[in-house]
Protein backbone atom coordinates (compact mmCIF):
# COMPACT_ATOMS: atom_id res chain seq x y z
CA UNK A 1 0.00 0.00 0.00
CA UNK A 2 2.59 2.17 0.78
CA UNK A 3 4.96 1.60 -2.02
CA UNK A 4 1.59 2.33 -4.62
CA UNK A 5 0.73 5.49 -2.37
CA UNK A 6 4.51 6.76 -3.20
CA UNK A 7 4.17 5.64 -6.78
CA UNK A 8 1.41 7.63 -6.87
CA UNK A 9 2.38 10.90 -4.75
CA UNK A 10 5.45 10.94 -8.00
CA UNK A 11 3.09 10.56 -10.30
CA UNK A 12 1.39 13.55 -9.30
CA UNK A 13 4.09 15.42 -8.46
CA UNK A 14 4.73 18.79 -10.99
CA UNK A 15 7.68 20.43 -10.67
CA UNK A 16 7.07 24.46 -9.59
CA UNK A 17 9.79 27.33 -8.88
CA UNK A 18 9.21 29.17 -5.32
CA UNK A 19 9.13 33.37 -6.08
CA UNK A 20 13.26 33.57 -5.90
CA UNK A 21 13.58 30.54 -8.35
CA UNK A 22 14.74 28.04 -6.77
CA UNK A 23 12.65 24.73 -8.01
CA UNK A 24 10.72 22.18 -5.59
CA UNK A 25 8.04 19.39 -6.63
CA UNK A 26 4.89 20.16 -6.02
CA UNK A 27 1.17 18.35 -5.07
CA UNK A 28 -1.67 19.70 -5.02
CA UNK A 29 -4.47 19.71 -2.47
CA UNK A 30 -6.94 18.04 -5.07
CA UNK A 31 -4.45 15.04 -5.55
CA UNK A 32 -3.61 14.22 -2.35
CA UNK A 33 -7.33 14.28 -1.48
CA UNK A 34 -7.81 11.98 -4.25
CA UNK A 35 -5.46 9.79 -3.32
CA UNK A 36 -6.72 9.56 0.04
CA UNK A 37 -10.09 8.16 -1.04
CA UNK A 38 -9.32 6.24 -3.85
CA UNK A 39 -6.52 4.11 -1.04
CA UNK A 40 -8.05 4.77 2.40
CA UNK A 41 -5.43 6.91 3.54
CA UNK A 42 -5.67 9.65 5.94
CA UNK A 43 -4.47 12.68 4.06
CA UNK A 44 -2.51 13.80 6.61
CA UNK A 45 0.16 10.64 6.14
CA UNK A 46 -0.31 10.89 2.66
CA UNK A 47 1.29 14.61 3.31
CA UNK A 48 4.08 12.93 5.54
CA UNK A 49 4.52 10.78 2.80
CA UNK A 50 5.28 13.23 -0.39
CA UNK A 51 7.60 15.40 2.42
CA UNK A 52 9.49 12.73 3.46
CA UNK A 53 10.04 11.85 -0.41
CA UNK A 54 10.54 15.41 -1.83
CA UNK A 55 7.54 16.13 -2.58
CA UNK A 56 5.84 19.44 -1.05
CA UNK A 57 1.95 19.78 -0.54
CA UNK A 58 1.31 22.76 -2.29
CA UNK A 59 -0.74 24.07 0.60
CA UNK A 60 2.10 24.58 2.58
CA UNK A 61 4.64 25.95 -0.06
CA UNK A 62 4.86 29.21 2.19
CA UNK A 63 6.09 27.52 5.38
CA UNK A 64 8.96 25.57 3.12
CA UNK A 65 11.48 28.53 3.10
CA UNK A 66 11.08 28.90 6.97
CA UNK A 67 10.84 25.17 7.78
CA UNK A 68 12.58 22.45 6.49
CA UNK A 69 10.51 19.34 5.03
CA UNK A 70 11.18 17.53 9.06
CA UNK A 71 9.93 20.24 10.60
CA UNK A 72 7.40 20.09 8.43
CA UNK A 73 6.43 16.27 8.94
CA UNK A 74 7.07 16.95 12.99
CA UNK A 75 3.94 19.18 12.18
CA UNK A 76 1.81 17.15 10.67
CA UNK A 77 3.20 14.12 13.00
CA UNK A 78 1.84 16.20 16.10
CA UNK A 79 -1.18 15.93 18.55
CA UNK A 80 -2.15 19.49 20.12
CA UNK A 81 -4.90 20.11 22.37
CA UNK A 82 -6.30 23.39 22.21
CA UNK A 83 -8.55 24.10 25.17
CA UNK A 84 -11.06 27.16 25.11
CA UNK A 85 -12.16 27.55 21.69
CA UNK A 86 -13.40 31.51 22.45
CA UNK A 87 -11.29 34.21 21.10
CA UNK A 88 -7.64 32.87 21.84
CA UNK A 89 -9.15 29.19 20.68
CA UNK A 90 -10.86 30.54 17.67
CA UNK A 91 -7.84 31.98 16.31
CA UNK A 92 -5.33 29.17 17.45
CA UNK A 93 -7.34 26.52 15.69
CA UNK A 94 -7.47 29.02 12.21
CA UNK A 95 -3.56 29.33 12.41
CA UNK A 96 -2.77 25.92 13.60
CA UNK A 97 -4.89 23.98 10.93
CA UNK A 98 -3.36 25.99 8.12
CA UNK A 99 0.08 25.32 9.07
CA UNK A 100 -0.37 21.96 8.97
CA UNK A 101 -0.57 20.51 12.55
CA UNK A 102 -1.87 17.19 12.24
CA UNK A 103 -3.79 15.95 14.69
CA UNK A 104 -6.22 18.70 16.48
CA UNK A 105 -7.90 17.82 19.70
CA UNK A 106 -10.33 20.64 20.42
CA UNK A 107 -12.06 21.21 23.60
CA UNK A 108 -14.74 23.45 24.84
CA UNK A 109 -18.62 22.99 26.24
CA UNK A 110 -19.16 26.30 25.20
CA UNK A 111 -22.07 27.29 22.99
CA UNK A 112 -22.02 31.30 21.03
CA UNK A 113 -23.77 34.10 21.86
CA UNK A 114 -23.90 37.33 20.51
CA UNK A 115 -21.09 39.05 23.03
CA UNK A 116 -18.71 36.61 21.41
CA UNK A 117 -19.04 38.29 17.83
CA UNK A 118 -16.80 41.32 18.35
CA UNK A 119 -13.49 38.49 18.52
CA UNK A 120 -14.26 34.90 18.07
CA UNK A 121 -13.69 33.41 14.94
CA UNK A 122 -15.65 31.23 14.79
CA UNK A 123 -19.13 32.48 15.80
CA UNK A 124 -21.70 33.93 13.02
CA UNK A 125 -25.38 34.87 13.95
CA UNK A 126 -26.47 31.95 12.09
CA UNK A 127 -24.24 29.83 14.86
CA UNK A 128 -25.95 31.38 17.97
CA UNK A 129 -26.72 28.66 21.15
CA UNK A 130 -24.65 26.02 18.81
CA UNK A 131 -21.33 24.36 19.92
CA UNK A 132 -18.01 26.01 19.75
CA UNK A 133 -16.46 22.67 19.56
CA UNK A 134 -18.72 21.65 16.45
CA UNK A 135 -17.75 24.95 14.78
CA UNK A 136 -14.32 24.64 15.61
CA UNK A 137 -14.25 20.78 14.22
CA UNK A 138 -15.91 22.34 10.95
CA UNK A 139 -13.64 25.28 10.22
CA UNK A 140 -10.59 23.05 10.94
CA UNK A 141 -12.23 20.37 7.91
CA UNK A 142 -13.07 23.23 5.85
CA UNK A 143 -9.63 24.70 5.71
CA UNK A 144 -7.84 20.84 5.62
CA UNK A 145 -9.40 17.67 5.63
CA UNK A 146 -6.03 16.15 5.65
CA UNK A 147 -6.34 17.06 9.15
CA UNK A 148 -7.41 14.55 12.04
CA UNK A 149 -10.16 16.51 14.44
CA UNK A 150 -10.95 14.87 18.02
CA UNK A 151 -13.75 17.27 19.30
CA UNK A 152 -15.07 17.08 22.36
CA UNK A 153 -18.03 19.38 23.50
CA UNK A 154 -17.49 19.17 26.87
CA UNK A 155 -15.48 21.95 29.30
CA UNK A 156 -12.09 20.75 30.81
CA UNK A 157 -12.48 19.91 34.53
CA UNK A 158 -10.13 17.88 37.41
CA UNK A 159 -12.23 14.50 36.68
CA UNK A 160 -11.77 14.26 32.68
CA UNK A 161 -8.35 16.29 32.26
CA UNK A 162 -6.58 13.40 32.43
CA UNK A 163 -9.02 11.40 29.12
CA UNK A 164 -9.66 14.32 27.16
CA UNK A 165 -5.76 15.79 27.25
CA UNK A 166 -4.21 12.32 26.75
CA UNK A 167 -1.24 11.75 23.76
CA UNK A 168 -0.88 15.59 23.14
CA UNK A 169 2.46 17.02 22.41
CA UNK A 170 1.49 20.29 23.82
CA UNK A 171 -1.42 21.67 24.88
CA UNK A 172 -2.55 25.06 24.32
CA UNK A 173 -4.04 27.10 27.34
CA UNK A 174 -7.11 29.69 25.61
CA UNK A 175 -9.40 29.79 28.35
CA UNK A 176 -11.02 32.29 30.09
CA UNK A 177 -11.15 31.85 33.80
CA UNK A 178 -8.04 31.02 36.30
CA UNK A 179 -9.04 27.99 38.15
CA UNK A 180 -9.33 25.98 34.99
CA UNK A 181 -6.20 26.82 33.85
CA UNK A 182 -4.47 25.49 36.97
CA UNK A 183 -6.69 22.61 36.36
CA UNK A 184 -5.17 22.17 32.40
CA UNK A 185 -1.65 22.57 33.79
CA UNK A 186 -1.94 19.96 36.63
CA UNK A 187 -2.48 17.92 33.98
CA UNK A 188 -0.09 18.53 32.23
CA UNK A 189 2.62 18.48 34.58
CA UNK A 190 0.98 15.40 35.16
CA UNK A 191 0.72 13.48 31.42
CA UNK A 192 4.69 15.42 30.81
CA UNK A 193 3.07 17.84 27.98
CA UNK A 194 3.96 21.19 27.70
CA UNK A 195 1.71 24.01 28.06
CA UNK A 196 1.39 27.18 25.84
CA UNK A 197 -0.89 29.69 27.99
CA UNK A 198 -2.65 33.27 27.11
CA UNK A 199 -4.68 35.38 28.64
CA UNK A 200 -6.80 38.70 27.47
CA UNK A 201 -7.95 42.00 29.37
CA UNK A 202 -9.11 44.56 27.24
CA UNK A 203 -6.08 45.66 25.09
CA UNK A 204 -3.92 43.81 27.36
CA UNK A 205 -2.26 40.56 27.15
CA UNK A 206 0.03 37.79 28.47
CA UNK A 207 1.61 34.57 27.35
CA UNK A 208 4.18 32.45 28.80
CA UNK A 209 5.52 28.43 27.81
CA UNK A 210 5.19 26.16 30.98
CA UNK A 211 7.26 22.78 30.76
CA UNK A 212 6.40 19.99 33.33
CA UNK A 213 9.12 20.66 35.45
CA UNK A 214 8.56 24.68 35.26
CA UNK A 215 7.23 26.24 38.38
CA UNK A 216 4.11 27.76 35.56
CA UNK A 217 1.38 29.74 36.55
CA UNK A 218 1.89 29.84 39.56
CA UNK A 219 4.57 32.40 39.39
CA UNK A 220 2.28 34.61 37.50
CA UNK A 221 -1.39 33.82 39.74
CA UNK A 222 0.01 32.65 43.12
CA UNK A 223 -1.40 29.98 45.46
CA UNK A 224 -4.95 28.84 43.84
CA UNK A 225 -6.62 30.06 47.52
CA UNK A 226 -5.45 33.05 46.47
CA UNK A 227 -6.71 33.42 42.87
CA UNK A 228 -9.78 35.17 41.66
CA UNK A 229 -11.90 33.19 39.56
CA UNK A 230 -11.77 36.26 36.95
CA UNK A 231 -9.27 38.37 36.01
CA UNK A 232 -9.26 42.26 34.83
CA UNK A 233 -10.74 41.31 31.47
CA UNK A 234 -14.05 41.46 33.94
CA UNK A 235 -13.45 45.16 33.88
CA UNK A 236 -11.92 45.86 30.93
CA UNK A 237 -13.95 43.29 28.56
CA UNK A 238 -11.73 41.81 25.56
CA UNK A 239 -10.76 43.33 22.19
CA UNK A 240 -10.53 41.15 18.84
CA UNK A 241 -7.24 42.28 18.14
CA UNK A 242 -5.82 41.51 21.88
CA UNK A 243 -6.66 37.74 21.28
CA UNK A 244 -5.61 37.29 17.87
CA UNK A 245 -2.15 38.79 18.58
CA UNK A 246 -1.98 36.85 21.71
CA UNK A 247 -3.45 33.64 19.65
CA UNK A 248 -0.59 33.83 16.88
CA UNK A 249 1.92 34.01 19.93
CA UNK A 250 1.27 31.31 21.31
CA UNK A 251 1.21 29.70 17.97
CA UNK A 252 4.76 30.58 17.46
CA UNK A 253 5.37 28.81 20.53
CA UNK A 254 3.62 25.95 19.60
CA UNK A 255 5.49 25.22 16.78
CA UNK A 256 8.66 25.58 17.94
CA UNK A 257 8.10 23.52 20.96
CA UNK A 258 7.20 20.56 18.54
CA UNK A 259 10.06 21.31 15.94
CA UNK A 260 12.29 21.01 19.03
CA UNK A 261 13.59 25.13 18.27
CA UNK A 262 14.80 27.48 20.68
CA UNK A 263 13.89 30.87 22.25
CA UNK A 264 10.72 29.76 24.06
CA UNK A 265 8.67 31.90 26.94
CA UNK A 266 9.96 29.58 29.79
CA UNK A 267 9.99 31.40 33.13
CA UNK A 268 9.09 34.10 31.20
CA UNK A 269 5.68 35.97 30.56
CA UNK A 270 5.41 38.25 27.33
CA UNK A 271 3.38 41.46 28.31
CA UNK A 272 1.43 43.36 25.66
CA UNK A 273 -0.25 46.49 25.76
CA UNK A 274 -1.56 47.59 22.48
CA UNK A 275 -3.34 50.73 23.41
CA UNK A 276 0.13 51.91 24.22
CA UNK A 277 2.58 50.10 22.26
CA UNK A 278 3.98 48.26 24.34
CA UNK A 279 5.70 44.94 24.24
CA UNK A 280 7.81 43.70 27.10
CA UNK A 281 9.07 40.23 27.93
CA UNK A 282 9.57 39.84 31.32
CA UNK A 283 11.37 37.33 34.03
CA UNK A 284 9.43 35.48 35.93
CA UNK A 285 12.24 34.17 38.00
CA UNK B 1 15.19 66.03 54.18
CA UNK B 2 16.23 63.04 52.43
CA UNK B 3 17.70 63.33 48.66
CA UNK B 4 14.61 62.26 46.11
CA UNK B 5 15.10 59.90 43.26
CA UNK B 6 12.93 58.58 40.22
CA UNK B 7 11.45 56.11 38.92
CA UNK B 8 9.48 55.00 35.56
CA UNK B 9 6.45 53.93 36.47
CA UNK B 10 3.82 51.27 34.66
CA UNK B 11 0.50 50.38 35.51
CA UNK B 12 -1.20 47.74 33.36
CA UNK B 13 -4.31 46.76 31.90
CA UNK B 14 -7.24 47.72 34.71
CA UNK B 15 -4.64 49.08 36.77
CA UNK B 16 -4.08 51.91 34.69
CA UNK B 17 -6.83 54.28 36.19
CA UNK B 18 -3.83 54.20 39.22
CA UNK B 19 -1.36 55.90 36.86
CA UNK B 20 0.02 59.34 38.28
CA UNK B 21 0.36 62.13 35.63
CA UNK B 22 4.21 62.32 36.35
CA UNK B 23 4.32 58.34 36.17
CA UNK B 24 7.14 58.35 33.57
CA UNK B 25 9.35 60.58 36.37
CA UNK B 26 7.67 59.56 39.78
CA UNK B 27 9.77 60.64 42.78
CA UNK B 28 10.53 58.29 45.32
CA UNK B 29 12.21 58.40 48.79
CA UNK B 30 15.47 56.37 48.13
CA UNK B 31 15.22 53.06 50.01
CA UNK B 32 11.27 52.84 49.45
CA UNK B 33 9.83 49.29 49.28
CA UNK B 34 7.81 48.31 46.33
CA UNK B 35 4.57 47.36 49.21
CA UNK B 36 5.21 50.65 50.29
CA UNK B 37 4.84 52.30 46.75
CA UNK B 38 1.93 50.76 46.01
CA UNK B 39 0.18 52.36 48.97
CA UNK B 40 1.41 55.65 48.30
CA UNK B 41 0.11 55.19 44.91
CA UNK B 42 -3.52 53.88 46.66
CA UNK B 43 -3.57 50.56 44.64
CA UNK B 44 -5.56 48.17 46.27
CA UNK B 45 -2.91 44.79 46.84
CA UNK B 46 -5.92 42.75 46.21
CA UNK B 47 -6.03 44.03 42.81
CA UNK B 48 -2.13 43.10 42.03
CA UNK B 49 -0.45 40.10 40.74
CA UNK B 50 2.79 40.76 39.80
CA UNK B 51 5.30 43.63 40.13
CA UNK B 52 8.47 44.00 37.74
CA UNK B 53 11.52 45.79 38.63
CA UNK B 54 13.78 46.23 35.45
CA UNK B 55 12.01 42.97 33.58
CA UNK B 56 12.46 40.98 36.61
CA UNK B 57 9.76 40.22 39.25
CA UNK B 58 10.00 40.90 42.59
CA UNK B 59 7.82 40.86 45.84
CA UNK B 60 6.55 43.68 48.09
CA UNK B 61 9.56 44.33 50.53
CA UNK B 62 12.07 44.70 47.39
CA UNK B 63 13.57 48.26 47.95
CA UNK B 64 13.91 51.01 45.03
CA UNK B 65 16.65 52.82 44.90
CA UNK B 66 15.90 55.18 42.11
CA UNK B 67 16.60 54.85 37.98
CA UNK B 68 14.35 51.54 37.95
CA UNK B 69 11.62 50.30 35.64
CA UNK B 70 8.70 49.13 37.73
CA UNK B 71 5.51 47.48 36.30
CA UNK B 72 2.58 46.45 38.13
CA UNK B 73 0.06 44.40 36.92
CA UNK B 74 -3.43 43.07 37.73
CA UNK B 75 -4.57 39.27 37.20
CA UNK B 76 -5.57 38.46 33.52
CA UNK B 77 -7.28 35.67 32.70
CA UNK B 78 -9.86 36.35 29.56
CA UNK B 79 -9.30 34.80 26.41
Amino acid sequence: MDAEALERILKHAQPKEFPNKTSYNSISVRHISQLSKALSISGREIEIMALEHGVVPERYVRNMKAFSPQNQVALLKARVSIVGLGGLGGAVVEILARIGIGRLNIIDGDSFEESNLNRQFLSTPDRMSTSKAEAAAHRIKAINSALEVNMHARFLDADNSAQLLRDSDVCVDCLDNLKTRLVLERQCKQQGSPLVSAAVAGASGQMTTVFPEDQGLELIYGKEEDMPAKGAEVELGTLPYTVTFLAALQCAEVVKIIQNKSGLLRHKLLVADLDDGVIDILDLC
Amino acid sequence: MSKKSYIQLQLFASLKKFMPLSADNYAIEPGMTVGALLTQLDVPKTQIKLVFVDGVKVDLATTLAGGERVGIFPPVGGG
